[in-house]
């Protein structure tokens, strides 16, 4: 169950944060885009927090510690680099992830099944602006930059075994999972023109935490939000 | 059979599906007055026949700016008009709202973009209109001016906002200007789930716990009036229309629409099981209609003038998303000059047969979703 | 106070299920023509509406013109016997 509330969570908790940037988008376009992928994931998060209790009890009764989401997609979302830099990172990892959920005979392949194709969307989005951004004006060849340095240092949790996704008859290790990734992530990267970050990604504190329940600080203030209401009234439905 | 003139065939190049503003307008270089009467002529037997106008179509132009101006004022209220809902995105109460109220919010931007560019085919440009707005030179719906204080706000827009806006909306399924009368009708069918999701929202409330149905009522308390403001100044006082109402832009006039709505409110009130702030609303037996109080005419001037609890907010909050958006929207364009292919010549045109576009800059795509 | 780029402007053509033609759905602005397909994408099926959908810059349509409506189309109008209703056919035959 750990997995589907990890999983649950990643979904969950980056849906919240595209959902924040809606009527600021840059352009009326990518508001509806960004709002498409939000939707996506929410999907994905009430389906996957289904298979562990009451999606509800889980999304809103939980304490911070609970919570089983890499930090990566709890990041703020900075400028609309930064949002595609994140996006960039966690839709390669979730596309190449479910592409093998989906394979194998696992409790999550058909749920993955569907949800790949949502995510190949996602990967697509994000790989066009970065490309766009990266070999657009100095600006934002800058800010990209800046933005997947920013976020680098949170991808290396991505390939922390979670228990349950990991077993045998799943079908892959996390090693070549995380070969994938970067071989798929400095592809895009070369394109773009951009440079790949050169920071470390793994060991110190950083490692696997978000997924034992050690989050970010504005992790904290995001779920204060979030759950603000449904606290207020116990009991009540909505 | 009428000879094709040298004025004439110059408006061939000119033609996209979106044609350029004033191909057809009476500024046309060398018309005469008998060329402009023939061409009024045309287009009034056009309107009274309720056939549609369409953009390349000769058409007054205070008829064009009239489009232009009410087009331009609805595709803003949709983008302002994301502002108070999306308030409350990230803090929706269960998992089931909080998509909802997405994918609406969604539609909003999904509606603006179809209204721009049917403003666009009268040949003004998005860019142009929302400089406008955000210079102030152009309104949008004075309701967005409102504040979203508590969830309940979410299912009074829901009901009473849209349901007011749908009210005013589905005539101009039938209005005279072929693009917005297509935007329309999109608009409609998506509209139908936004009134259903707010009174859901506000049935839900005002059935559960006691704080829950004291939240509804007020947030009714709120909106009521407001969105009784939304179907315009009185018809004695409203300065656009009569002349709107002959071009068939407009089909009924902003009282009789405002009466049309107060009736199908009552009713749905009290199922909901909530009270409309309104001592006076009675059934007319005479009238087969509901009699309702006065509206308070100085509150909505004042909001007009721009003195709305947040009329200052929204327009900042517009403005900085489109001044921050900026280099994302320059990079874009940067991105696309520098790996435009190169032109074929000469282009085939876009034919409705058989075989995809083979023009290099155009793009297709089977079963994407 | 604006960007000095505006993107330009692209038709829509979406096909709504298999077998049937594309129809314009309607337009919308985008930098290049890969986005620009992304963005009818997301704008004009998001209640599924389409399995297959065509972009045209604005710009490459060549459109008749209005005022040339009589020279273009009327002179079909006076040929109805193209159209199989010209033609009377006696009571009782079939399959014609």
């Amino acid at each position: 169950m750990s997995a589907a509330l990890a999983l649950g969570d990643d979904a969950l908790v980056l849906s919240h944060r595209l959902g924040e940037w809606a009527g600021h988008a840059p352009v009326l376009e990518e508001d509806v885009a960004l709002a498409n992928i939000a939707l996506d994931l929410l999907g994905q998060a009430r389906v996957l927090l289904s298979l562990v209790g009451d999606e509800d009890e889980l999304a809103y009764l939980r304490e911070e510690r609970a919570f089983r989401n890499l930090q990566l997609v709890e990041q703020p979302n900075g400028d609309f680099a930064h949002t595609i830099a994140r996006q960039l990172y966690f839709s390669v990892y979730q596309h190449l992830l479910y592409e093998r959920l989906a394979a194998g005979d696992g409790e999550f392949a058909g749920l993955a099944a569907k949800a790949v194709k949502e995510v190949a969307y996602h990967r697509d989005h994000a790989e066009q602006w970065v490309l766009r951004l990266g070999d657009g004006t100095e600006e934002s060849h800058g800010r990209m930059q800046s933005g997947l340095d920013a976020l680098w240092r949170f991808t290396g949790e991505m390939f922390q075994p979670v228990e349950g996704l990991d077993s045998t008859d799943a079908g892959f290790d996390w090693q070549t999972l995380e070969g994938s990734w970067l071989a798929a992530v400095t592809d895009v990267v070369d394109r773009a023109t951009l440079t790949l970050p050169a920071g470390p990604r793994s060991g110190g504190w950083a490692a696997g935490a978000g997924r034992q329940g050690l989050h970010t600080e504005p992790f904290g203030r995001m779920i204060a939000e979030m759950q603000h209401l449904h606290r207020s009234h116990p009991g009540a439905s909505w | 059979m009428a000879a094709v003139t040298a004025h004439q065939t110059t408006q061939k190049t000119l033609g996209t599906a979106n044609a350029a503003g004033g191909a057809g307008s009476t500024a046309a270089a060398g018309e005469t007055d008998a060329a402009a009467a023939d061409h009024l002529a045309a287009f009034d037997a056009a309107v009274a026949a309720d056939e549609r106008i369409e953009p390349r179509d000769w058409m007054p132009d205070a008829y064009r700016a009239t489009l232009i101006r009410q087009m331009a004022q609805h595709a803003h209220s949709e983008i302002i008009g994301m502002q108070p809902e999306a308030n409350w995105i990230t803090r929706a109460p269960s998992l089931r709202r909080k998509a909802i109220l997405m994918a609406k919010v969604q539609d909003e931007a999904g509606h603006g973009l179809y209204l721009y560019s049917a403003a666009e085919t009268l040949g003004t440009s998005r860019e142009e209109l929302l400089d406008k707005l955000h210079a102030g030179r152009q309104r949008y719906s004075s309701i967005f001016n409102y504040p979203t204080l508590t969830w309940a706000d979410v299912g009074a827009i829901g009901w009473l906002v849209d349901g007011a806006a749908i009210t005013n909306q589905v005539p101009l399924c039938r209005c005279s200007y072929g693009p917005y009368a297509r935007a329309m009708v999109r608009i409609c069918k998506e509209e139908s789930f936004h009134q259903r999701q707010g009174y859901e929202l506000l049935l839900a409330l005002s059935r559960g716990t006691e704080a829950q149905h004291a939240m509804a009522q007020d947030a009714v308390n709120r909106w009521w009036w407001p969105s009784l403001m939304m179907f315009g100044p009185p018809d004695d006082a409203s300065s656009h229309s009569e002349q709107s109402m002959a071009w068939k832009i407009k089909r009924h006039s902003n009282d009789e629409l405002r009466r049309r709505f107060v009736d199908i409110c009552v009713p749905q009130a009290e199922a909901l099981g909530l009270e409309l702030p309104d001592p006076d609303i009675r059934w007319n037996e005479e009238l087969g209609g509901h009699d309702f109080g006065a509206i308070d005419w100085s509150e909505f001037q004042e909001v007009l003038k721009g003195n709305g609890p947040c009329n200052e907010q929204r327009i900042t909050q517009r403005r900085r998303a489109h001044e921050e958006g900026a280099w994302v929207r320059d990079a874009a364009a940067a991105y696309a000059a520098k790996h435009a292919p190169a032109q074929t010549s000469p282009r085939t045109p876009a034919s409705a047969s058989a075989s995809a576009p083979t023009s290099a800059s155009a793009q297709h795509v089977e079963e994407t979703a | 106070m604006s960007s000095s780029t505006d993107w330009p402007l692209w038709e829509v053509f979406v096909r709504s299920r298999r077998g049937l033609s594309h129809t314009h759905a309607g337009s919308l602005h985008a930098p290049d023509a890969e986005m620009a397909l992304r963005n009818a994408r997301d704008l004009y099926t998001r209640r599924s509406e389409g399995v297959s959908i065509w972009v045209i810059p604005s710009t490459a349509i060549t459109a008749s013109s209005p005022d040339e409506k009589d020279s273009f189309f009327e002179p079909a109008g006076d040929k109805p016997y193209r159209h199989p209703t010209f033609y009377e056919i006696p009571d009782g035959v079939k399959h014609l």
